[in-house]
This record gives C-alpha cells, structure tokens and sequence, in this order.
C-alpha cells in the first residue's frame, strides 16, 4: 500500500496538479489569479513557488484567450490546464471550447490532438453572487469531442485529474465547489489515477438505484441513510464522469431492482437525468417496474443566494424521489 | 532603422502600380522572386478554376482569394521552413508555398474532411472558419514553442472584420504579455461581407491597434508582394530573435482588395460598386510583379508562357486528382472525434453499420 494523507478535494485537486507536473514537464497551469495568489480557493496553492512564472501562469481576464491559447500549446504537445475561476465565466470562451477544443482532433483527422483538461470551480450551495453557482454540465457533455468529468470525493479528485491530464483527449474537469472543504479523506501520496468514464457504487441495497455525480452525491447519501432506517434500502451509483458515460454501471444498477432516480443540480429540462432515463428504456425497458423519477434544480435561472436553498435538491426532496419510485 | 519606426498611415511599398521599384528591393534571388510569381499565376489560376467548378456544381461553396495574391504569397514566403502558419479560410495560396498541395485545398471545399489535414511536414494549422477564432492558437502555439525553445515562428492570417471580434484582443493582448514568436498578418481587403473597413473601426488604421498592445505595427501595401515580404520577413525575424529590444511580436495590416465575392454564395455587386472594383484592380499584384521581373531580366515571353502553362497543368491535375477521390468511407464519421472510440460512439457505429448493412446506400444516398 502507499502512503496517503488526508486531504480535502481542493487539497487534493491542488495535489493532483503538483504531482503530473512533477511527472510531466509538458504539463503547465494557466488561468487568472492561479500563479502568486494560489487561486481564489487554494487550488494550486504553492505551485508558482515549486514549479515558476512559465508553467503556473497568471494570465490576463480573458477566458476566450485563456482556453484558445491553450488550444495552440496542446495542439503543440504541451499539456495545460487551464482554470477558468468559475463555471459561469466559461461563457466568454464557449465558442474556443465548443469550436476548436472539442473539433481540432476531428478536424485534422487526428493530425493534432489537444491533450487539455479545462478546470472549473462549478455548482451552488455557497452563497455566491450571481453567476457563480450554476450547473451547466449538460452542455458540455452534448459536444462530441469533449469528455466531462466531475468528481465527488477528494481521493477522485486527484485520480481523475490526474487521468484527465494524461488522457489524449480535451477534458471539461467540474469540481464541485460546495465540497471543495467540506470533509476530508485518505488520498494516496505520489502518481495516483481513476479511470474516466467508470462510475462507482457509493451504497448498495436492493429496493432501487440511485444515480448522482458530483455535490449532490452527500445528500443523495444522506437521503439514502435515512430512508434505511425505514427499510427501503438504496443502491447509490455516483458517476463520476458524464461524457462517456457508464452505460453498463447504470444499466446493471438499474436491472437489479427495476426502479430508478436520477439527482442533479442542475436544471430539469435537457440535463443528464433525461439522458440517463433514455438509457435506461433502451436497454432495459422489461425490467422495469416503475417511472424513473428525476429529482433536479428547477429550470429557472439561478437564484441568488436568499433562495438557493429551495433551488438546490435536498436530502428531503430526494427522500421523496426515491420514495415515489420505491412505492409506485 | 528599423521598417516599424514609421507612421501607421505610411504603407511599406517596393513597387508601384507600374511595377517600378519606389523602396528597398528585397534581398532574393532571381529563383525565389520567379518562385514567387509563379506561386501568385497557380493561386490566381486555381482560383479561377475553383469558382467555375462551383458554379458547376463539382464543389461546394468557395471563398475566392483574387487580389490578394500578393499578400499571401509574399508573407508566406518569409517564413523559414520550420515556421507555421494558421490560416483563417481564404489563405489558399499562402498554403500552396508552405506546401498544402493543392488537392487537398480542393478536397475541404468538396466536403472531405481529409483536405484538412495537412501532411506530417506541412506546418500549417486546420482552416479556421469562426472569425479570428484562430487568433489565439497562434498566440498559444507560438508561447509553446518559446517556452520549449524550438525557435519556430507562427504567422497567423485573418481579416479586416476579425479585428472587431473579442479573439483578436485577447489572442494579441496575450502575445504582446508573453511576448511570443507570432506575426499576426491581418489581410486588409477593404469589406468583411458586406460591411466596409470604415464600419469595423473607427480607428484611421488597422495597424495602430498594435499600439494598444504594447507591440509594433506596421502597414504595407498588400498588393505589393515585395514589399509584404520585406515586412513579413522582418517581423518573423524580430520574433525569433529575442535579441531586440523590441517586443516579438508584430501586426502586420497588409492593404488590399478581394476582387471577387465573399464566398461563391456571396453577390458584392450589391453593396460596392464595379468603379471601386475596377480602381483596385489597376493595383493587381501578379502584373505588378511580372512588370518589374521583366524589366530586370529575370522574366521574358517564354519564360512566362512556360510558366502559363506548368500552372495550367498543375490545376488540371490536382482537380483531376481532387474528382477522382473516393466518398470517404462512412465509417470515417465516426473517427477521430475521440484518440478511442467511447462505448457508446462504437454502439452508435455498430447501428448504423448493421441498418447500411441491411438497407444499403440508397437509404442514405439520393444518386
């Protein structure tokens, strides 16, 4: 066994960074306020320090400039990792991630491959002002080209990353802000990868599966903890990756009881929850006993932070969710 | 002193409309100056030839590039052989001297995703539709290659409008910060569509933009092929050479006129009209060049008629070339958009391949 440490996920985002770029030295940091400050959350705390001005990268405002640039050294060969400080501000450089990012392989027939992973703080629940606490991800996994990734736990933060940075492909890597220091675990020291595209099974049970990624997998466990006490025990799937999904994960959690929900933050219309639904009816329509219920944000804009509690799925509303699929 | 100690207004010029020699000739051989004229005949006859097989229908829209021969030939030929450049979707003949041969510029504009990938050797990026969207791979490309010391200099194209977009200010604000190794050539041809120079800016010049970044700018006559190459070679020369006092890169703003439309899909004949077009082509660049090499010897009627006649040929044969391309194999749709097929791209391909199986071609063809 390594050595671990107990890290929380920015603590191991940041310790995922330090590690590839000590392993890679094509492997470099750009973004705003990433270099001597360390980044608004810490995330790349110390890593101006260790690794200099060239590789961690304090660039001007612009988050067009910021993912294009990098689209040329990736297509270059380097392997950077651009932050963007908050999901709401990859606006200004959706068309770079949209039509070049995720394009530029497919494009050049596999001349150029962008080995880039774009990180981006996203999610609510903090009291943030407007436009820092939005879910987005269904954007971003609806564009071929790009894989998206989101992990849950500090431990899958820095293997995912680190998975991320070496995967040949451009990665949308989402880190869950809310938990960003909400608790701590073992992670291992050193090299350290989870593969994109595996879900895990956070909790087994077999009266109906649960599917989440991302923040909403705590109360999503939470729920499931208090619905034990009343003898409905929940299977919770947490995905860990958007685009390319687990189909198989999610299709054997399901097959084994026949009920399903879907948690996410982000809003109703379009999001994964109707994606994950869809996979479920082609693939095992016989085996099931109930509707799949989806239990999201709603699809109003984001709320400041007065109402985001009513915005954001709670363990409550989850519990009724599941108690809606379990009992139909 | 330097060619960028000079006012924005004041465009290098080499020759005039004439063809007389009016500035500093540049230093090049009687081969590469007859290199250069003829690259200008072959991007002028291909072009010509592009449009008549759209207007046949033997190829999809087409931006045409006549007028602006000169610009193109003349700064691609400045780079060095290890330089790069990234074009916008117009820079046909720049890509002819950085060698993209000429079948696979055909091939893109007849639907094949395969005309974009430049061979192995070729250093030129994918064509780069969205409008100076391609502003900041250069910037990016060109910062690696500092940052790795490969010495490699980018030449980055685009046009008036791209000026107005939000890329070319942050792509150019990052490169005067960084200080990269790019050479943004921005190909002045007076109209972006049907929008007028004067309506992207109120700026009196395109190249005092670079003032605003830190960084040197420069206007030439972009019709005036050496002149656009004394300009361009000096600009990629202050960019590798970190030497200088001056900043690395430059804003070349190359003042020239697209004789034709926009694209094939385009009628400029409703928003300008044929006495500007006419005054334009009293500049044409390929007569200008042809006027001074003749005058010096380098060029005569044998000569030029040879030269007529290996571009004829070199057309004739990439479009024969270009037509006799086999439809891409549809399993090609689904290659390439991931370094490995994901799960569900395989599915997806396993279901279409298994319905064309069953179906054939006339379910998805017309023919």
């Amino acid at each position: 066994m390594s050595e671990t440490q107990n890290l929380t996920l920015v603590q191991a985002v940041r310790d995922g960074l330090y590690t590839e770029m000590r392993e890679d030295d094509d492997v470099l940091v750009l973004g705003q306020d990433v270099g001597k400050n360390g980044g608004v959350f810490r995330a790349t705390e110390g890593l101006f320090d260790e690794f200099g001005g060239d590789r961690v990268v304090d660039t001007p405002l612009a988050e067009s400039g910021i993912v294009g640039a990098a689209v040329g050294m990736a297509a270059m060969g380097l392997k950077p990792v651009p932050e963007i400080q908050f999901s709401g501000f990859m606006y200004p450089g959706f068309d770079q991630i949209v039509s070049h990012m995720a394009r530029f392989r497919a494009r050049s027939r596999g001349r150029y491959t962008l080995p880039m992973t774009l990180r981006a703080p996203y999610g609510g629940g903090i009291r943030a002002p407007e436009h820092h606490s939005e879910s987005k991800e269904a954007f971003y996994a609806h564009e071929a080209g790009l894989k998206v990734v989101i992990p849950s736990t500090p431990s899958d933060a820095k293997g995912l990353l680190a998975a991320s940075i070496r995967d040949p492909d451009p990665v949308i890597f989402l880190e869950p802000k809310l938990i960003y220091r909400a608790f701590r675990e073992a992670v291992p020291e050193g090299p350290h990868t989870v593969p994109i595209g595996e879900a895990a099974t956070r909790r087994e049970g077999g009266d109906v599966a649960v599917f989440t990624y991302g923040a909403m997998t705590r109360p999503t466990l939470e729920a499931a903890e208090n619905l034990a006490e009343e003898g409905i025990e929940c299977e919770v799937v947490d995905l860990r990756t958007i685009s390319p999904l687990d189909r198989e994960a999610i299709v054997e959690a399901f097959e084994a009881t026949g009920r399903a929900v879907v948690v996410h933050e982000a809003p109703k219309t379009g999001g994964l929850a109707a994606e994950i639904t869809a996979i479920i009816q082609e693939e095992a329509l016989l085996y099931q006993e109930a509707p799949v219920t989806r239990v999201t944000g709603f699809d109003v804009p984001y709320p400041l932070y007065a109402l985001e509690d009513y915005y954001l799925p709670t363990a409550a509303r989850i519990e009724e969710g599941i108690t809606e699929a379990v009992e139909f | 002193m330097s060619v960028f100690d000079r006012a924005y207004d004041d465009p290098v010029r080499v020759l005039d409309e004439d063809g007389q020699v009016v500035g500093d000739v540049p230093d090049l051989d009687d081969e590469e100056l007859v290199d250069m004229y003829r690259h200008m005949r072959l991007a002028r006859h291909f072009d010509g030839r592009a449009v008549s097989l759209q207007r046949q229908g033997r190829m999809g829209t087409y931006p045409p590039l006549s007028g602006q021969e000169g610009a193109q030939i003349g700064s691609a030929a400045a780079l060095a052989e290890d330089d790069w450049m990234v074009p916008s979707y117009r820079e046909h003949g720049a890509a002819l001297v950085r060698g993209l041969p000429l079948k696979q510029t055909l091939l893109y504009w007849m639907g094949h995703e395969a005309g974009n990938k430049a061979p192995e050797d070729v250093n030129v990026f994918p064509v780069a539709v969205p409008i100076a969207s391609q502003v900041p791979h250069a910037t990016g490309a060109s910062w690696a290659s500092k940052l790795r010391g490969t010495d490699e200099v980018f030449l980055c194209y685009f046009g008036d409008g791209a000026t107005s977009e939000g890329d070319f200010h942050e792509g150019v604000n990052f490169a005067g910060v960084f200080d990269t190794p790019t050479v943004f050539f921005c190909n002045n041809n007076q109209w972006a569509i049907s929008v007028p120079r004067e309506r992207q800016t109120r700026s009196a010049t395109l190249a005092q933009k670079a003032e605003a970044y830190g960084i040197d700018g420069v206007q030439v006559d972009g019709m005036d092929p050496l002149a656009v190459y004394s300009v361009t070679k000096a600009a990629v020369e202050k960019a590798r050479d970190p030497d200088t006092d001056r900043p690395r890169p430059t804003l070349i703003e190359a003042i020239q006129y697209r004789f034709g439309a926009h694209t094939t899909a385009d009628d400029p004949t409703v928003y300008r009209d044929d006495d500007e077009v006419e005054r334009w082509k009293a500049k044409d660049p390929i007569p200008r060049l042809e006027g001074y090499l003749r005058s010096e010897g380098v060029l005569d009627d044998d000569r030029v008629a040879e030269i007529t006649s290996t571009v004829e040929q070199r057309v004739a044969d990439a479009i024969d070339a270009a037509e006799s391309e086999a439809r891409p194999e549809p399993r090609e749709l689904f290659e390439h958009a991931y370094a490995e097929l994901p799960p569900e791209l395989q599915r997806q391909y396993e279901e279409f391949a298994a319905f064309r199986e069953t179906h054939g071609d006339a379910a998805f063809l017309e023919e």
